[in-house]
């Protein structure tokens, strides 16, 4: 009976957002399907591999580690976009991010399992992988690596169910047609949630105090990725830069990530109301910044190991310009960086196509980065370079598995925007009930950003 | 307590890889096929290259060089450092040890080993027909633990042990014969069956041991002494 006084902010876009969610199209089931043949063809290659050992991959020695890593931090970089855009911008109090947090957040904690899979895959023996609780060391760096991560994808969960709770009540009373199963669901989910003001009130706390912790997180967590390769004293690898460009490129290829599923989801899902064209533009504005820190850092590590002339750092430096990687390093230049940049710059205004294209490009570079980053180095050990010459080639095995994760991660985010409002209605709304008390709220816990993120506000507001 | 280390004297090797076969047939190294050799998954505890020439000048040095190369035992081992598991371990008497009971085969110390010595076994291993009844029945076991010659499952990382079970062994032998334990009663098979007599093993803290006074020499050095990484297999230069 509580149910009938539940509050819902008053939103425009109610219908339009909620629509998705009243009825799996034909569409959807074969797109599902798809994906699962491909997830399920990932799993048996899986499986070929545990039989037979990784032997059935192109890794080798010295290329010990090979395209299951770069995945690795390929799907945890992808992640940082939903915590960046939600918890940063959520601290800087830049509000225009409001309609995306959610698609963005979503990406967050679809890719991170598949992140967390890269990792058993890569394994030589995944079923001992409770050894790393049971005998866990922390002077390695792969024990921070699985600490850091576990606790994002639990934080993750958390601040997102949190900022869905009101939007699943929402569900729970709207959406009376649906299967029986499904608004039982809702019903569950929602945990009795009512609107009333101070719930709103203590919920915006609770996120803002979360966003807090979730934007150190995610820094933590790819540096951290990033010193399981920066902690050995493997040339190329072993520089102060790496964590911070990690870092960039994460939040780099994170933020062109939403930019592509926000394009899917207007069309798909007919929301170009709820997700206005301004949304891309301040999303360009931020990929300027980011492709040009990009550069900035490539120069800064690449222009100091040429200048200090170290041996065995240069065997691997002219292995990535000139050598064996010397196509992928510059076609990942050019898609990482040159043509988005020229694209953000001269197309990208309002023109959502070019958007979209500079930000798959960036995404493809991305991965390639990764590789060139991890790959090359390991192919010119530092004993005896001129002997060991490593070379690696990935099998079908490995393209497989590949595939099969980004097929998971697309299946995942299909699915849930077919049950879940993807743009949160609540906080979208024209005004909460409790909108005076959260803004006192905000002001108390994060003084500086709530000022200046007034600011950012209005020169946003294009 | 002794601290094993290995001196070899690049001056008498003869480059005859007797160090590799032996140390083969000791630890029950697998064999693999031809096409996973070139791949680069050959393993050999104990390797034998070749050496690029040296240009002096115009002209290029016409001796063949050859460096053999087992585990350092680095006193500061960067591999134990990454270990998330401790499978692999430095033991109180220097070795740098490993375990194939708890290895989850990560590779993280494959790849922080500047040396390259750490070898990750692709496959289940397997041996030519007839290779697999003169396998070593020696094996360093016990609760969660499995070392030295014993069969590895597929999956994890081995190396060299500086022959961990012939020390096992050696101080078996002394206990049941109730006397104390000398350390010249041990050395790795490479060191017994090398053909030049270039190795030599035995503790680096007595003063009066082979090794230690090898190790004075001003013949002597370290690979990779820039790593940091101490190594205690050392070498003397030729010439
Ligand atoms: S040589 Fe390599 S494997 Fe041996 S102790 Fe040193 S770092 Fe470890
Ligand atoms: S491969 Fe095995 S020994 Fe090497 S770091 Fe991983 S768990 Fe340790």
């Amino acid at each position: 009976m509580r149910r009938e006084k539940t509050f819902h902010p008053p939103n425009d876009n109610e219908a339009t957002v909620l629509a998705p969610l009243r009825g799996v199209t034909v569409r959807d089931q074969t797109l599902w399907i798809v994906l699962l043949a491909l997830l399920g063809m990932g799993v048996a290659a899986w499986v070929y591999q545990f039989v037979n050992g990784l032997g059935v991959t192109g890794m080798n020695r010295p290329v010990y580690w090979g395209v299951y890593l770069t995945n690795f931090v390929f799907f945890i970089g992808l992640a940082h976009s939903g915590t960046f855009i939600s918890a940063i911008l959520r601290l800087a109090g830049a509000e225009w991010r409001k309609p995306l947090t959610r698609a963005a957040e979503a990406i967050t904690l679809f890719s991170l399992p598949f992140g967390v899979a890269s990792i058993i895959i890569d394994m030589g023996r995944p079923e001992r992988l409770l050894n790393m609780i049971i005998y866990g060391r922390f002077q390695s760096p792969l024990l921070w690596d699985f600490t850091a991560v576990s606790l994002y994808l639990f934080s993750s969960v958390v601040f997102f169910y949190l900022s869905l709770l009101p939007d699943i009540a929402l569900c729970r009373d709207r959406l009376t047609e649906v299967p029986r199963w499904q608004r039982k669901m809702y019903r569950i989910l929602a945990l009795g949630w009512e609107g009333r003001p101070e719930q709103y009130h203590r919920l915006e706390r609770v996120l803002d105090g979360m966003a807090i912790f979730m934007s150190l997180l995610v820094i933590t967590v790819h540096t951290v990725v990033s010193w399981v390769f920066g902690m050995t004293i493997q040339p190329g690898w072993h520089t102060t830069i790496i964590g911070p460009f990690f870092l960039l490129g994460a939040i780099f290829s994170g933020t062109s990530a939403v930019v592509i599923v926000l394009a899917i989801l207007r069309r798909v899902y007919d929301l170009k109301d709820a997700l206005p064209i301004r949304l891309f533009n301040s999303l360009r504005k931020l990929l300027i910044v980011f492709s040009l820190g990009w550069i900035y850092m490539m120069i800064a590590e690449y222009l100091s190991v040429f200048y200090g002339n170290i041996p065995e750092e240069m065997e691997v430096f002219w292995q990535k310009l000139t050598g064996d990687y010397a196509v992928i390093f510059w076609l990942m230049t050019i898609l990482v960086f040159v043509i988005p940049l020229l694209i953000f710059i001269f197309r990208g205004k309002d023109s959502i196509g070019w958007m979209v294209t500079a930000a798959v490009l960036v995404n493809i570079g991305m991965w390639m980065e990764r590789y060139v980053v991890i790959i090359p180095t390991e192919t010119r050990p530092r004993l005896l370079y001129e002997l060991l010459r490593g070379a690696y080639a990935p099998t079908w095995i490995e393209w497989t598995i590949t595939v099969s994760l980004f097929a998971g991660l697309i299946l995942l985010y299909a699915v849930f925007t077919r049950f879940f409002p993807i743009v949160p209605l609540w906080e979208t709304a024209e005004s909460l009930e409790a909108e005076s008390e959260m803004d006192k709220a905000r002001e108390r816990i994060f003084k500086f950003g709530a000022k200046f993120g007034s600011g950012f506000k209005q020169k946003s507001g294009d | 307590m002794p601290k094993w280390s290995m001196v070899i004297d690049l001056d008498k090797c003869v480059a005859c890889q007797g160090c590799s076969i032996a140390c083969r047939m000791e630890n029950n190294t697998p064999v693999v096929s031809p096409a996973e050799s070139a791949l680069g998954r050959l393993m050999l505890w104990n390797d034998v290259f070749p050496l690029q020439a040296e240009e002096h000048g115009a002209i290029a040095s016409a001796q063949a060089k050859f460096l053999t190369r087992p585990c350092m035992h680095c006193e500061d081992p960067p591999c134990v450092k990454v270990c998330p598991v401790e499978a692999t371990y430095q033991d109180e008497e220097g070795i740098v040890r490993q375990n194939y009971a708890r290895c989850i085969g990560c590779r993280f110390c494959t790849v922080a080993c500047p040396y390259g010595v750490r070898y990750f076994n692709w496959y289940a291993p397997a041996w030519d027909e007839g290779l697999e009844r003169h396998l070593n029945p020696d094996r360093v076991s016990g609760d969660g633990d499995l070392e030295g010659p014993a069969i590895r499952p597929k999956g994890v990382v081995e190396k060299c042990t500086y022959c961990i079970h012939r020390l096992h062994k050696a101080r078996e032998r002394a206990a049941a014969e109730e006397r104390e334990f000398r350390p010249d009663e041990y050395v790795p098979a490479c060191v017994q069956t090398c053909t030049g007599k270039a190795r030599f093993f035995g503790d680096l803290d007595d003063p009066n041991s082979t090794v230690s006074q090898l190790a004075q020499s001003r013949r002597a050095f370290r690979l990779l002494e820039e790593a940091g990484t101490h190594p205690k297999t050392i070498y003397l230069h030729e010439g």
